[in-house]
């Protein structure tokens, strides 16, 4: 555990893919740290590096150089195994096309990453315990009508909040949300936000990667992105 | 457990995995059937042969044959391991049918019908005298002549599946039977003298042992008769081969072992005997040794057949495979999903391999039921289309084929739905290892949806 109440930090990260013969330096040294229980919004233009920023905090992508440290723990020094367990336990993803599984239900999708971290003897140990925790979450996003619907039955908004639940359904300390509201009109993208704010309150630590400024200023921090750095840091009144 | 569920319901909301299951279901089909009825025809000869020949047979191919076969029958009825011991005369002979100018050269075999009865299988290969073998060589028309049993295949012709037109009573048919009698050195033994012997048999019933070459080709005679128109009667009696049947509980290869040891043991007794160097040239055989020609035959056929469907699976597993990289291509998706959540490759490989399995199990075990059921009917299909069409898988008339064997055995079923699982399995490596390699930031791109 960190002693200095930053649940996470990223250093001199430094990103970049190659694209036919050209190499495209995305991450050009980027310092990232955020305390427990805060909501940061990256914003940026398109390629700017925002979505490869969030990959490499949750462990999704590894950086070419640089640190990133969760509750301390360097992540270049945990096996895949450990890595594995980390992005189960540790961190939720939102992405901002949803990704929800067509084969599962809403419930199904929910307690996925539940189901995922047990074998079969231990998903029927505590399988009764994760629906219970699912069919809560989908209370609390208001889809208590909807567990059983399949994702295709469901709105853009609908499948955005059980992407949320999926994300919160092991309890992590971080939640990284990739656009969440880019593929949603703007009533349903406020809808989101809501849930955001109201998980943010509670405690839960937030780091949300947005193109729009104006949704950004729902974040408690805003970091902007520019050519692969750092440019502008703020924090709302 | 969600790998599971994922494979179960990959399975059935994705179409494209029909294909894949009916690929394999047609394969397994084919096959079952296919294996079905070559197992069973090489299965039902080498019963035929068995039954033909009994567990072991000491015997020379030379037309001489070899002498004091009844002392060593003699130390055959001591030993424990057997259950009953037949001599018999083998030769060639010309066959005529009397007052006619019909004749052939065939083979002909002299033996004790009761004794070889108690070895083999020909009792039971009779018609007229199946219940009372003792009179096999007893023609029903006047019990004092000499009677001779021939092949079936001689006698009365095939009329197509039904079998063989048989009479109620044998016809009254003598038979002329020439033979060159050898002496012990093989030469001819009424050299300058009318050199063959000739007797007169009269038909006294017919022996159907399904073995097409023996059926179409012997003439069962009496072993006194037989011996004496071979030259082999006389102060030192010879004879062709001794046929031995072993009790139940003794495994053919310690039986013979036992045998050969015994037959070791009997030469060294008679080395100095007068025709001692005939007992040189006789070998220990087992039936399936003894028959090895005609069996080698079939089971290389079975073994080509084998290899054909084994093709016929290579294609199946191609089929599988392209069906797996198509799923696995529109699965990317799934696969950075799972990944984001913590899945480990190994568990997209699991789930993946399950897919397969679960493909393979299904696909299998549809096979086989169309095959079980096919195979059940087989013989009515067949049937059926004979009378409509006149269409028949094997014609009666030219092969010894009586039903077309359709008894599934449960272990060529077993090794067909392992092995299709597992061509399935194949199948799935590669996709598998794809999926589970695939990057999930890569995967979960916008440009990738």
């Amino acid at each position: 555990m960190s002693k200095d109440n930053f649940i996470l930090r990223a250093e001199e990260l430094y990103k970049s893919y190659r694209m036919g013969a050209a190499e495209v330096r995305v991450l050009k040294g980027v310092d990232l740290a955020v305390k427990k229980g805060e909501f940061v919004a990256v914003v940026g233009a398109s390629g700017s590096g925002k979505s490869t920023l969030l990959h490499i905090l949750g462990g999704l992508d590894k950086p070419d150089k640089g640190v990133v440290r969760f509750e301390g723990q360097d992540l270049r020094r945990l096996s895949s195994g450990q890595l594995n367990r980390f992005r189960n336990k540790k961190v939720g993803f939102v992405f901002q096309f949803y990704h929800l599984l067509d084969e599962l239900n809403v419930l199904e999708n929910v307690f996925l990453p539940a189901m995922a971290s047990k074998g079969v003897i231990g998903w029927l140990v505590c399988r009764r315990w994760a629906k219970k925790r699912a069919r809560s979450l989908l209370g609390q996003l208001g889809l208590d009508e909807r567990a059983n619907h399949k994702p295709y039955q469901l709105s853009g908004g609908e499948r955005q909040r059980v992407a949320i639940g999926r994300a919160l359904m092991n309890e992590p300390k971080l939640l990284l949300a990739d656009e969440p509201t880019g593929n949603l009109d703007s009533a349903t993208g406020n809808g989101i936000l809501e849930v955001l704010e109201k998980l943010n309150s509670t405690g839960q630590t937030i780091i949300m990667v947005t193109h729009d400024e104006r949704i950004a200023q729902r974040a408690g921090r805003i970091i902007t992105l520019a050519d692969g750095k750092m440019t502008h840091k703020s924090i709302r009144a | 457990m969600y790998k599971i569920i994922l494979a179960i319901r990959y399975l059935l909301r994705r179409r494209i995995t029909y294909f894949a299951v009916l690929a394999v279901a047609l394969c397994v089909f084919i096959v079952v059937v296919v294996m079905t009825v070559v197992t069973g025809l090489v299965g039902d000869f080498k019963r035929k042969s068995h039954n033909f020949v009994g567990d072991c047979v000491v015997g020379t191919e030379s037309l001489v044959g070899f002498a004091y076969y009844e002392d060593f029958i003699k130390m055959l009825e001591q030993a424990h391991f057997v259950e009953g011991v037949s001599p018999v005369i083998k030769s060639y002979a010309l066959v005529s049918r009397e007052q006619t100018e019909q004749n052939a050269g065939l083979e002909i075999m002299g033996i004790d019908p009761v004794r070889h009865s108690g070895v083999t299988g020909f009792g039971k290969t009779l018609y007229h005298r199946k219940d009372d073998v003792a009179k096999a060589f007893v023609p029903a028309y006047d019990v004092n002549l000499p009677g001779c049993v021939v092949g079936i295949d001689l006698w009365l012709i095939r009329t197509g599946k039904s079998g063989y037109l048989y009479e109620d009573t044998p016809a009254e048919v003598a038979f002329v039977v020439s033979c060159f009698p050898l002496t012990a050195k093989g030469a001819p033994a009424k050299a300058g003298a009318g050199e063959v012997n000739t007797k007169t048999f009269y038909y006294s019933d017919t022996s159907h042992s399904g073995l097409a070459h023996v059926d179409s080709s012997l003439v069962y005679l009496p072993f006194e008769q037989a011996q004496w128109l071979c030259g082999m009667a006389g102060p030192d009696k010879r004879a062709s081969a001794i046929h031995i049947k072993f009790r139940p509980n003794v495994k053919l290869q310690v039986g013979c072992e036992r045998i050969a040891l015994l037959w070791q043991r009997f030469k060294q007794e008679k080395a100095g005997e007068k025709q001692a160097n005939l007992l040189d040239i006789v070998t220990v055989q087992s039936w399936k040794d003894y028959r090895r020609a005609s069996i080698a035959a079939m089971e290389k056929e079975q073994t080509m057949m084998t290899v054909m469907f084994g093709l016929v699976g290579i294609t199946t597993v191609f089929v599988v495979l392209v069906v797996f990289y198509m799923i696995v291509s529109h699965k990317s998706k799934d696969i950075g999903i799972l990944k984001s959540i913590g899945v480990s490759n190994a568990n997209i490989i699991q789930l993946f391999s399950g897919f397969a399995i679960l493909v393979g199990l299904l696909g299998s075990g549809v096979g086989a039921f169309a095959g079980w059921l096919f195979l059940l009917k087989i013989n009515r299909i067949e049937d059926l289309l004979f009378e409509h069409f006149g269409f028949q898988l094997w014609d009666r008339t030219i092969y010894a084929i009586g039903d077309i064997p359709n008894q599934v055995e449960l272990k060529v079923l077993a090794v067909i739905i392992a092995s299709a699982i597992a061509a399935c399995l194949a199948g799935a490596v590669l996709p598998s290892w794809r999926a589970a390699k695939l990057e999930p930031v890569e995967t979960l791109q916008v440009s990738q949806l």
